[in-house]
């Protein structure tokens, strides 16, 4: 396009950051096309969500990964993007900027969103090569760089951008300090108690603090070496981040006469002094406030847009603000005031130092003015709207502290948020201003049905992850219509259901996955990661001894025969038979231990030992010497029977009625090695005192006098399900053909990937009991066909792989020469 | 530039569907290669642009990896992550001639001594 054809208005923004861009999309939204845009950055980049650079230092995210606009989106939108070209000068009477490239520009409309600049004291070695900010990719490219080569850092200044950094630089394998020149952390967000514990917590992760440190030289001559404190005391450092504040950049604003105090004076409809001239951002000061977080800030764009759009009725308004650190683990809210501020003011406090809870809240006039916590913050977001809500909560006096669901129970209110009555504007994500409105959208609009999903498309608690639970509600609330009716197929290869698939697979004898693929129509010739490890399942349960396992249909456990870490390393769990071990077994698992160097031995859960962090090349050799004693594979990879876990029974126990221990055992070598939909797991108790947690098990047995109770459909996890009880026996016989008999049952007509508790929810357990119970004949037959299965598989996959089978899977391939 | 050929044996050292990582120690990091049902090969660095994963572990299908980590779909041609996920990781040349595979490291001699 001739740009002298274009008459429309001139908007030129300076500062490509956060605020300045927000500002233009909610522009484009409200008015497009209105302007002709150019937008001018002095970072070589495109826009990008700044927050997100401590996710990046820790090695959470790319910066690839928080883009927010790409080059595209510019171009699409008709923005001239001038990046890595800073506005040097501003002409009012002209109505021009000039760039350091030396590019002059006439405006019509001028958006100042330059943000903040470090702070930097005036110390001596402040310049030396070592020694940055954390305030953009540039800085963050200077830290990852120093954590590649160097090993020490150090960080003056403990408070949210610090302890950030401090953390990042940990998880990149630095050595890290940090020196504060306050007695507690986060002093401005955290009264002395939580900052104490957020203190504690770091020092255990291998932060060194040195707090009432007042820093008075960067050591060096080449690059920094140490930091030097007033006190005397001295710390090394190869890096040195300096992260002790911020403030507005205003020296573009002031050289051209605009209005500033400590920030860019703007009216409540961010104009500064010059009605032409917009500010929003960190550069500003409204009301004498200025601004650090991005919640605010998303509120400023809005109604800049506004009256850039030629709506003059929308004011900013600056709303009570919360506080998070985006730190794994470490779980930090506040808001509003810290301390009571004079006697009429209420102060209560929680304190849980075992669990490292608290909890504290302050009270004015009945209403709620200031909340911290520590420890458990998933309440933060309610106390947040409780203030600004300046709803009266004396009614909830004495139960506030205690959280939403205490406080509300038996106050006639729905006990979590009632997304229902929610106005659509009500923000959800304060750190990415994102709308429940915005949120149900992207879910109906794109059919998003995880919470991982819905973070990727609309950024709802992807930066400090403290709103999870009330987007995780949301999902609920929105999907839940649609969930009941829409159709589960096998994955999006397919229109076709689990049932329809195992149904045809035995009724037109489908015996390969291309037969199956070819008779329902896959889109996809070869499948993808859900359906193939389906049929093969289906495939192997329906022809046993007919069918050929494939490999390269399995996850990576099931094929090598041991669990991946996050790190690529292996965990090896050979089998312990109903939890029993010998000193024989013990001296193998301690010799291999040593000779692998394998750095954790663990009890597990399951009554077994497990090595971890070994590495694949060496998993043969593990196996084989494991084998040497007996040791075979416990399949905690698999889905599968993974253990029997038993009590000690009438064989010692004072009231164990029968052999549990026993019993376990036969049950272990009965059902090991099979292939089932989801993982099974069983357990025996020998009394009702349970201590082998038989109830929550995918079948338990609980010995009693007259017997055995056999129980159902239990599960651990995140869901716990207590089992349903299937049946009484007299005999040790007729608990193992029951065993055989369910688990065949749930092999042959569960959907893969669906364990047996919500199976059992989905079948009932009166099927269940029909099928068992009622239908001995059944039953018989059930268990006949789990028995013949078994004859194909109980081979110790471990004893074949250390006698060089699979070899490929474990040996990397070696050059051979150049070419 | 050139990228520097390095032979790695004959193409049935790879599993179909399946892949083997490299005993070469390079700057990039781990490098595997992967071959796909129709016997096209392709190469990447070992490593999941979510978490670093290991895709040589992955499930393999059509030209795509599902990292056994958390399950992005890497794009085995480019390197790519599948949407929504975004991120690559690098891809390198691969030839095979008579049978024999043959990766093109970004490299010099000395380094890839
Ligand atoms: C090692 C162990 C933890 C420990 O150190 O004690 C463990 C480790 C893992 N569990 Fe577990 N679970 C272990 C006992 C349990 C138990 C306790 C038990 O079996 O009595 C439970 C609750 C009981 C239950 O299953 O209902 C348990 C419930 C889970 C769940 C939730 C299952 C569910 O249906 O809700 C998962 C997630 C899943 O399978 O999808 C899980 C998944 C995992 C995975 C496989 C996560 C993963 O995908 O990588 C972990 C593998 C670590 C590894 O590589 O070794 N683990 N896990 C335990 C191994 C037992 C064993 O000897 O084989
Ligand atoms: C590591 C880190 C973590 C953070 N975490 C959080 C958090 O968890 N929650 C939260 O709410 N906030 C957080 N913040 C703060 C948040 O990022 C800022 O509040 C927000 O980025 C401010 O937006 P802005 O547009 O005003 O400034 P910026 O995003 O800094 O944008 C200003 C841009 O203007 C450019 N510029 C300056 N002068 C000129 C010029 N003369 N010409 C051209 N361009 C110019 C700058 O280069 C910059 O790119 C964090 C900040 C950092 C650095
Ligand atoms: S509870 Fe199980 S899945 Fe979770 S971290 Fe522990 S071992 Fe891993
Ligand atoms: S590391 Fe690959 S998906 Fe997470």
């Amino acid at each position: 396009m001739n740009m002298n054809a274009d008459t429309r208005e001139h908007l030129i923004v300076i500062g490509n950051g956060m605020a300045g861009m927000r500002t233009v999309e909610e522009l484009l939204k409200q008015e497009p096309g209105k302007y002709r845009i150019t937008v001018f950055g002095a970072e070589p980049h495109v826009n990008y969500n700044r927050i997100m650079l401590s996710s990046v230092l820790a090695g959470d995210k790319t910066i690839d990964e928080i883009v927010i606009n790409t080059r595209e989106w510019y171009e699409d939108n008709g923005i001239t993007l001038l990046s890595g070209d800073a506005v040097t000068k501003i002409d009012r009477d002209a109505r021009t900027v000039t760039s350091a490239s030396g590019l002059t520009l006439p405006y019509d409309r001028l958006l100042l969103a330059t943000g903040s600049k470090p702070l930097a004291p005036p110390l001596p070695g402040l310049s030396l090569p070592g020694v940055c900010a954390f305030r953009d990719i540039a800085d963050v490219d200077k830290m990852l760089t120093a954590a590649r080569t160097h090993k020490r850092a150090v960080v003056i200044g403990g408070g949210l951008l610090g302890l950030e950094a401090a953390w990042g630089l940990k998880q990149r394998g630095m050595s890290v300090a940090l020196v504060h020149l306050m007695p507690t952390l986060m002093e401005r967000q955290l009264d002395a108690a939580a900052g104490q514990m957020l203190q504690r917590d770091l020092d255990r992760r291998g932060i060194a603090f040195f707090t009432n440190g007042q820093t008075e030289e960067i050591m060096g001559t080449e690059r920094a070496e140490g930091v030097q404190l007033a006190d005397g005391r001295s710390i090394p450092a190869d890096l040195v981040v300096l992260a002790i504040g911020i403030r507005p950049n205003i020296d573009l604003a002031k050289a051209a006469g605009l209005q500033v105090s400590r920030g860019i004076v703007v009216y409540d409809d961010m104009r500064t002094s010059d009605p032409d001239i917009f500010a929003v951002g960190e550069c500003v000061e409204h009301r004498g406030q200025v601004f650090g977080l991005v919640a605010p800030i998303w509120d400023q764009a809005k109604v800049c847009a506004a009256h850039l759009a030629g709506d003059d009725t929308a004011v900013f308004v600056s709303q009570a603000l919360s506080t998070s650190l985006k730190i794994t683990g470490v779980d930090v809210f506040s808001a509003g005031a810290l301390l009571a501020a004079d006697e009429a003011d209420d102060e209560i406090t929680l304190r849980d130092d075992s669990r490292g809870l608290y909890k504290k809240i302050i009270l004015r006039d009945g209403k709620l003015v200031g909340a911290v916590l520590y420890g458990e913050v998933s309440d933060g977001q309610w106390y947040l709207q409780l203030m600004r809500d300046k709803e009266d909560v004396s009614a909830l006096r004495e139960r506030l502290v205690f959280g939403r669901a205490f406080a509300e129970a038996g106050s006639g209110k729905p006990a979590g948020p009632d997304f229902a009555a929610m106005a659509d504007s009500n923000q959800i994500c304060g750190c990415n201003g994102v709308s429940k409105g915005a949120i149900v959208g992207a879910i109906k609009e794109k059919g998003l049905c995880s919470l991982a999903d819905v973070r990727k498309h609309t950024k709802a608690s992807a930066s400090c992850g403290q709103c999870t639970g009330l987007v995780e509600g949301l999902l609920a609330f929105a999907t839940g219509v649609d969930a009941k009716t829409a159709k589960k197929t096998i994955c999006e290869c397919t229109e076709a259901g689990h049932d329809e698939v195992r149904e045809a697979i035995v009724a037109q004898g489908l015996k390969t996955m291309d037969a199956v693929r070819a008779a329902f129509g896959w889109k996809k010739p070869e499948g993808c990661h859900k359906c193939r490890p389906a049929l093969n399942y289906y495939l192997l349960c329906t022809w046993p001894g007919e069918y050929s396992d494939d490999s390269r249909s399995r996850f990576v456990n099931e094929r090598v025969h041991a669990n991946i870490q996050k790190d690529g390393t292996y965990s090896v769990i050979p089998r312990m038979w109903g939890g029993l071990t010998t000193p024989a077994e013990l001296h193998a698992i301690a010799s291999v231990a040593e000779k692998f160097n394998i750095p954790t031995v663990k009890v597990t859960g399951g009554q077994r030992i497990d090595l971890l962090g070994v590495k694949k090349d060496d998993l043969p050799a593990v196996w084989g010497d494991l084998n040497k004693a007996g040791l075979v594979s416990g399949h905690a990879y698999a889905k599968g029977l993974r253990t029997v876990k038993t009590c000690v029974g009438s064989e010692w126990c004072r009231f164990g009625t029968q052999d549990s221990t026993g019993l376990g055992v036969k049950l272990e070598k009965m059902t090991w090695g099979s292939w089932t939909p989801h993982k099974v797991k069983l357990a025996v108790s020998g009394c009702p005192r349970n201590c082998a947690e038989a109830t929550i098990k995918d079948l338990g047995v609980v010995c009693v006098e007259a017997g055995y109770d056999i129980v159902v459909g239990g599960n651990g996890g995140i869901d716990v399900r207590v089992t349903d009880s299937l049946t009484r026996v007299a005999t040790e016989a007729e608990v193992l053909e029951y065993a055989g008999a369910f688990m065949q049952l749930y092999r042959e007509e569960a959907h893969y990937l669906e364990r047996t508790a919500p199976w059992i929810a989905r079948v009932g357990i009166d099927y269940v009991k029909q099928r068992l119970v009622e239908d001995p004949d059944g039953r018989r037959d059930l268990h006949e066909r789990f028995l013949l299965s078994q004859t194909f598989v109980q081979d110790d996959p471990w004893a074949e792989r250390a006698k060089g089978a699979e070899a490929h899977e474990f040996a990397p391939l070696p050059a051979l020469e150049e070419a | 530039m050139e990228p520097h050929w390095k032979r790695f044996g004959p193409l049935d050292n790879i599993p179909v569907q399946g892949s083997r990582r490299l005993c070469v120690d390079h700057r990039l990091g781990p490098i595997a290669v992967f071959r796909m049902a129709d016997d096209s090969v392709f190469a990447l660095v070992d490593e999941c642009p979510h978490k670093q994963g290991p895709l040589s572990e992955g499930i393999i299908s059509g030209n795509t990896v599902t990292c056994p980590l958390h399950n992005w779909v890497i794009d085995l041609a480019s390197g790519t992550a599948q949407a929504p996920d975004e991120g690559s990781t690098s891809a390198l040349p691969v030839r095979v001639v008579d049978g024999q595979v043959y990766v093109g490291l970004p490299m010099t001699a000395e380094q890839a001594a």
